[in-house]
């Protein structure tokens, strides 16, 4: 398949970041256009009616989202949602550094249909080059009169602000983003009730991912027929995806939704070093179940993933060949989340630093086959019993390694540690 | 000063003061270099809240420091994708061999300090290391020596 990039079409032009280049080609039309020709009620129909679906992870329909906003002149927020922790995730460094103009135009957009007054875009602390950028970005787009006061001489006024993170992968989820955002400790809120209806110090909010947001110019500017019948009848759309683990071309790569896993792998991104063959595919970033080489011909878009029980989350694909040994990689994932555990609910905390404690025990050699029960055991307690989904999502990841890869770890345990190290 | 042009500029309307505060802490972390009790007291004053509030925010965030650290600041990611793709191990051996500290320490003469950290969102263009504000890819041994003599060479 050869597709002609919309994402990141720019992102390879010398100065991508800058406005000049971004105005040069079509950068800030779709605003003029939304401010012009719409009334915010149209602009949440025209992206209802494109199908577009979040690109942070749950892929939840962005125009139902924008139509949970309240209509009232009361005060709301936007954020952009720049923390890109997910390990295998790195599209939205790419996009906020290379080309932060069409993120904040889609905001922009964003905005003024939900009727927003105030953007926060909330940075990951470790994304310096990205801060900088968004900096000047947003200083730029003010200067030109595409922030602040009657934006392009409609009426319209809206902020935009900068925050940064300071190293806390959970500060992604969206409400351990606004209490961070709050000057609070990142830890998450119970749902409901959502940040639509209670955000931001109580106000609406509306969350987006980064890459979500740059579609929206896309759709203003083209119609939203164009944009659906991008992708799948319901993955619309084009999606950046990022591949690394055991593969010649590591990278982003932008196909749309519905692309079979195979023909990335092989035909873009130039298959596995030394011909060796695939083991598995984490799909969707760390917090996914992987696949397995019999499963290379799935399609990349929402419904063949949970179809096959995992996910595309951030479409981050990770790629382990046939020497990969799968209970180092299960440690790995369960080292991370124990990490990045908030702590404020008991089977998450307790959990992830129990699975590392088991994991690491089978690894050294030191298993029994208890151990697998006990794992089993661990990923029961947690799945629906934690507060935000970052349980569920240990569970797909620890669990789903080892659902999938059991024979795996029976012979570590058979054997008193790794075949493979030896 | 035009909004936004400052991370973490706040309009006036804000609802509470308190939203400042990661803001705060950075300023407070870059000033003294590490957040001091006396440096989070400053920050609790100018905030109006209390000591232990600020404490207890600032020490959930990784990037707050509570203890002094090197001047420069050595991440090596060692996540799942830059392990698999390699590298990792042999840069972050590299480094505890030639600056003669292990993950977490700090060299004798306060210059460097190294840490392992989970992903630095450059997955695809390991490995990665980040020193202070600036990300590193793609890094062969002979590079990273250049650019720790490069670091050793300044005052
Ligand atoms: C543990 C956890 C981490 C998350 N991290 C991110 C993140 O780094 N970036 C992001 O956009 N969404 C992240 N999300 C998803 C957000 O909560 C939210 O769904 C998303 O920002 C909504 O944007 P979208 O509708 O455009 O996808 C995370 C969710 C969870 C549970
Ligand atoms: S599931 Fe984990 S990360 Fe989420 S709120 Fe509970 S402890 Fe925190
Ligand atoms: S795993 Fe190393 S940068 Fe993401």
């Amino acid at each position: 398949m050869t597709f002609e990039p919309i994402l990141l079409k720019r992102t390879s032009l010398p100065r991508s970041d800058s406005i000049d280049v971004y105005l040069e080609n079509d950068g800030y039309a779709a605003l003029a256009r939304a401010l012009r020709e719409y009334a915010p009620g149209d602009l949440i129909e025209m992206v209802k009616a494109s199908k577009l679906r979040g690109r942070g992870g749950a892929g939840f329909p962005a125009g139902a989202k924008w139509g949970f906003m309240p209509r009232n002149d009361g005060l709301k927020y936007l954020c952009v949602n720049t923390d890109e922790g997910e390990p295998g995730t790195f599209k939205d460094r790419e996009l906020a550094e290379k080309d932060p103009h069409q993120i904040i135009e889609g905001a922009i957009i964003a905005a003024y249909a939900v009727g927003a007054e105030r953007a926060f875009v909330y940075i990951r602390g470790e994304f310096f080059q990205g801060i900088k950028s968004w900096i000047k970005a947003i200083a730029d787009a003010y200067a030109r009169g595409f922030l602040g006061q009657n934006i392009l001489g409609s009426g319209y006024d809206l902020n935009m602000s900068v925050h940064r993170g300071a190293g806390a992968y959970i500060c992604g989820e969206e409400t351990a983003m606004i209490n961070s955002l709050e000057g609070r400790r990142g830890e998450p809120r119970l749902k409901p009730p959502y940040p639509t209806d209670n955000g931001y110090w109580g106000h609406p909010t509306l969350v987006h991912n980064v890459e979500t947001l740059a579609n929206i110019p896309h759709i203003v500017r083209h119609g939203p027929a164009w944009f659906a019948n991008i992708g799948t009848e319901k993955s619309t759309g084009p999606k950046i995806f990022c591949v690394s683990g055991h593969v010649y071309r590591r990278g982003v790569y932008e196909f749309p939704l519905g692309i079979s896993l195979r023909e990335l792998l092989y035909e873009h991104a130039g298959g596995v070093p030394g011909g060796k063959a695939i083991k598995a595919v984490i799909p969707g970033g760390a917090s996914t179940s992987p696949l397995t080489a019999d499963q290379l011909d799935i399609t990349l878009d929402f419904e063949s993933l949970e179809g096959a029980g995992t996910a595309l989350g951030t479409g981050a694909i990770i790629v382990l060949d046939e020497d990969t040994c799968m209970v180092d990689v299960a440690r790995r994932s369960a080292r991370f989340f124990a990490h990045e555990s908030c702590g404020q609910c008991t089977p998450c905390r307790v959990g992830t630093q129990r699975a590392v404690d088991v994991l690491e025990g089978i690894e050294a050699g030191r298993g029994v086959p208890e151990d697998l029960d006990r794992l089993e055991m661990l990923c029961h307690g947690m799945l629906g019993n934690t507060f935000c989904p970052m349980g569920d999502a240990v569970v797909s990841a620890i669990g789903g390694i080892l659902m999938r890869f059991r024979d795996e770890f029976e012979q570590h345990i058979r054997q008193a540690g790794c075949a493979r190290a030896a | 000063m035009e909004p936004g042009l400052e991370p973490g500029h706040y309009a006036v309307t804000d609802p509470a003061k308190r939203s400042m505060l990661l803001t705060a802490l950075y300023m407070a972390q870059e000033q003294y270099g590490y957040l001091s009790p006396e440096a989070m007291e400053r920050v609790a004053r100018r905030l109006s809240m209390s000591p232990r509030e600020v404490y207890n925010t600032a020490t959930f965030y990784s990037m707050f420091r509570t203890e002094p650290v090197g001047r420069h600041v050595i991440q090596v990611c060692e996540g799942l994708s830059c392990h698999l793709a390699g590298g990792a191990e042999d840069l972050f051996d590299f480094l505890m061999e030639r600056l003669g500290i292990g993950a977490g320490q700090t060299t004798g003469d306060g210059r460097f300090t190294l840490q392992m950290v989970q992903c630095l969102a450059a997955c695809g263009s390991s490995p990665a290391m980040r020193i202070n504000d600036t990300l590193y890819t793609n890094l062969t041994l002979g590079q990273v020596d250049t650019i720790l003599q490069e670091l050793e060479e300044r005052p």
